[in-house]
């Protein structure tokens, strides 16, 4: 699974984007694996309100299956306009 | 309907000119400009913006969707750059068509909303050598509720 990430979450984790092999059942499930493996991504998830979450380019949730799901993508509230 | 992301500058009279062509049943047509506006300190050096390409000619299109689903409207242009700029230069421009005004002063509104917070794009300031990014707005997001 191809998981992106853009903006201060970008530089916070400190890459684009990377590929990951996950039994993750959900997005959560994903983000605490995430938590768990250095602390970069711990200081990135720290609070995931203020984050947003986009499975294969749509919008969609936290509490979402990652059922059939290629790229995961982790944002901040998007400011364009 | 026409979607357009880019990195280079447009040229929005000529946009315009060409949106409005051949449609003599359309007798409205609204457009809106973003600008890249300097801070009140007037020390703003450029404002740089990200996208994620894969999503944002998407969710451009569902937005445009949404509208023409709405609203009676002829077409609907949106242009949103990406990239570094410079304060003055315009960001992104949408227009719409309809017979009546009304139709496309409140699409045109619409489509501006939902561009704030439902296009995948971030913006970050660079200030005399320090950069922030720019937070979402409480406001930008209670405005959806008006539609």
């Amino acid at each position: 699974m191809d998981i992106l990430y853009f903006a201060w979450v970008r530089e916070r984790i400190g890459v684009p984007r990377e590929t990951v092999t996950t039994e993750a059942k959900t997005v959560n499930d994903l983000v605490q694996e995430l938590i768990a493996k250095e602390e970069r991504y711990a200081a990135a998830f720290a609070d995931i309100s203020a984050l947003r979450v986009a499975l294969d380019q749509d919008l969609s949730d936290f509490d979402a299956p990652l059922d059939g799901v290629r790229e995961v993508a982790f944002f901040p509230p998007m400011t364009g306009g | 309907m026409k979607i357009v992301v880019q990195e280079a500058p447009f040229n929005f009279a000529a946009e315009v000119e060409d949106f409005g062509q051949g449609r003599a049943d359309m007798g409205a047509i609204v457009t809106f400009t973003g600008v890249v506006r300097d801070n009140d300190a007037g020390d703003l050096d450029a404002m740089e913006i990200e996208h994620y390409p894969g999503m944002t000619q998407k969710a451009l299109e569902k937005i445009a969707s949404d509208a023409s689903a709405r609203w009676d409207l002829g077409d609907v242009l949106i242009i949103h750059r990406y990239g570094r700029l410079e304060p003055g230069e315009k960001i992104m421009m949408v227009a719409t068509s309809s017979p009546h005004r009304k139709d496309a002063f409140e699409a045109a509104d619409f489509l501006m909303d939902y561009l704030k917070s439902r296009a995948p794009f971030w913006k970050k300031e660079h200030t005399g050598g320090d950069a922030s990014w720019v937070d979402a707005k409480d406001s930008d997001e209670d405005a959806l509720n008006r539609w």
